[in-house]
């Protein structure tokens, strides 16, 4: 019985951090190169899990087969990704880059507000759900455990995105670049990076990171006003646990905080969400600068 | 004196706003004072929570129904809560400071949320209708003795923190947010400053919870939710923090909008404030208070031109 419990609770984790894992790399990547808290990552989120409920609902009321569904998703993330991110990036957020940090979490918390309302005017109060892709994988027996595909499928993806994040920061010029400037805006400046236009260009992959979270984990969850603002907060816990602008930190603080609830959620239900949070704060009042720290002067 | 006669010249619905506007606006005011020093608080729905739940609390398993004893209870315990944790804040700054005190806020939604048992889960409390110093206060009159009760509260936090802009206390904050190494220099301790204010600004933020469940009569885990403690950012943001006034101010401006776009339409409510907010950091930094500092400027310019 235990072997099983542990067993499920670390699927669980495992799943559940890859999905989280996808949502805060965008967070952090963005954090470390623009040196803004992006606090509406929740809406692009959000967007992106909306997106991808009604293009697969237009699939498969086409009578179209559900595999078709699988690009549609990534579609999503796409077109969310670089349609509102390069224009909250150039028509707000380009505005306020000389103020200091709070300014730009005061900002996209009002584009949170923003973008929540939106949803509910476009996609209206009622839940939609997208679980065509979901089913069509089937499910898998692991030992004594029942388990469906896609969300094992969703493990798969969060890595690829890791591998590709990995190597475009550390193997293309641009990547170098964007490394440069994370590690010291000052100096990457002083060595004729342009700062400015790097920025820029790295907020919209941060936004695709966060869609194509929405709308990987939308077939698997009734999409729902109010997703936006309940994942950003967890996104938070993860990026501060791992260390903000750090990329593995990300990865690391997803598989913490996810194993950590999903352990709460079979052995201590009450404890679920007051771990996490300990944990966020433990890790602020000791390493403020994350698990990582900051001996290491790579953030990513 | 406007103020006094209110509760015979309002109908009843805005005189309810008014006492939440004077409650809420207690919180605000301790955003606000910590604002002076440059630093937001993204987590002051802890207090305004921990304060409400006081009086829940005392109601729930002491049978106290008192509100000079909820109202103490809660500023002792905000005091007490606030001591430990300012401790850590105190070290703290600029965009960590405001995931710091998130992270407390959230620990304590997580339990009031998960701990039903205790807290009443997602439902919350019910809080009674209490006595005033030993009253019964019949149905009937029980918002105007609410509102009286929180315009004193408004008050004396008006007043305690106008004090406290005067003091040698705040001018040492707000040397924090210009030139904390000048503030060392001059022998003052930057992160005893931070800690005497942050005190302050948690028991105001205690009361101000306190006075809301007191008024509105029940208590849930929202009120220490982030986004809570965002709207406070929010007003005092909208008010600037340019007077100790504002945060009231805005506050009650805050309450009145809401209202009628709740009722007038649902669904643009929040993006209305986001559109204000969005305005307020591109076009004016300084609130409401920098607005009306402008049309005061402007004014008798133009009068003596005609």
């Amino acid at each position: 019985m235990l072997t099983e419990r542990l067993l499920a609770v670390l699927l669980d984790g495992l799943i559940f951090g890859a999905w989280l894992f996808l949502v805060s790399a965008g967070l952090t990547f963005v954090y470390g190169v623009l040196r803004a808290l992006n606090v509406a990552h929740g809406s692009f989120y959000a967007l992106g899990a909306y997106l991808a409920a009604t293009l697969v609902g237009f699939l498969v009321g086409r009578g179209l087969s559900p595999f078709l569904s699988y690009p549609a998703l990534v579609l999503a993330g796409l077109l969310v990704g670089f349609t509102v991110g390069p224009a909250v990036e150039r028509l707000l957020l380009r505005r306020i880059s000389g103020r200091d940090e709070v300014t730009g979490l005061l900002l996209t918390f009002g584009l949170l507000l923003i973008f929540e309302d939106l949803i509910k005017l476009i996609w209206g109060v009622t839940p939609w759900t997208a679980d065509a892709p979901y089913g069509a994988l089937g499910q898998l027996k692991l030992g004594a455990v029942t388990y469906a595909v896609y969300p094992l499928a969703l493990v798969g993806a969060a890595a690829l995105v890791g591998a590709f994040l990995w190597f475009l920061t550390g193997r293309t010029p641009f990547g170098k670049l964007i490394t440069a400037v994370i590690a010291d805006r000052e100096v990457s400046a002083a060595l004729r990076v342009d700062v400015g236009r790097v920025s820029n260009l790295a907020f919209s992959p941060g936004a695709f990171l966060a869609a194509l979270g929405g709308a990987l984990v939308a077939p698997m969850i009734s999409v729902v006003p109010g997703i936006s603002v309940e994942v950003i907060i967890l996104a938070f816990a993860v990026t501060v646990i791992g260390g903000l602008g750090h990329i593995a930190g990300a990865a690391l603080g997803a598989l913490v905080v996810r194993l950590v609830r999903a352990g709460a959620l079979y052995f201590f239900p009450e404890l679920d969400l007051f771990l996490v949070y300990a944990l966020m704060t433990l890790v602020l009042i000791f390493r403020p600068y994350g698990l990582f720290g900051r001996a290491e002067i790579r953030r990513i | 004196m406007g103020l006094l006669g209110a509760p015979w010249l309002l109908p009843g619905w805005l005189l309810f706003l008014l006492s939440l506007a004077l409650a809420k606006g207690l919180v605000v005011l301790g955003i606000l004072v910590l604002m002076w020093g440059g630093l937001v608080s993204f987590g002051h729905g802890l207090y305004f929570a921990a304060g409400a739940y006081t009086v829940a609390f005392l109601a729930r398993f002491l049978g106290v129904r008192e509100a000079a004893l909820g109202l103490l209870g809660a500023a002792l315990l905000n005091g007490a809560l606030a001591g430990p944790l300012g401790l850590f804040l105190s070290r703290y700054r600029a965009i960590f400071f405001g995931m710091l005190s998130v992270a407390f806020s959230m620990i304590l939604y997580a339990f009031l949320l998960k701990f039903y048992f205790i807290t009443g889960g997602t439902d919350g409390l019910r809080v009674p209708i209490p006595t005033v110093l030993g009253f019964e206060v019949p149905a009937r009159d029980i918002r105007t003795v609410n509102y009286f009760v929180n315009l004193a509260f408004g008050i004396l936090g008006l007043f305690a923190a106008y004090r406290l802009s005067l003091s040698p206390l705040g001018y040492l904050l707000r040397g924090v947010k210009d030139n904390e190494v000048g503030v060392e220099y001059l022998g003052a301790s930057a992160r005893g400053a931070v800690y005497g204010v942050y005190l302050f600004s948690g028991v105001l933020g205690g009361l101000g919870g306190a006075l809301t469940a007191l008024s509105v009569g029940h208590v849930a885990p929202d009120l220490a939710y982030w986004t809570t403690s965002g709207e406070f950012v929010f007003v005092a943001i909208l008010g600037g923090t340019g007077s100790v006034l504002s945060p009231f101010l805005a506050s009650a401006l805050f309450e009145l909008v809401r209202n009628y776009a709740l009722k007038l339409s649902p669904y643009t409510w929040q993006l209305s404030l986001g559109l204000v907010l969005l305005g307020i950091i591109f076009f004016y930094p300084e609130g409401l208070f920098g607005l009306y500092q402008a049309l005061r400027r402007w004014r008798p310019k133009s009068s003596s031109k005609r």
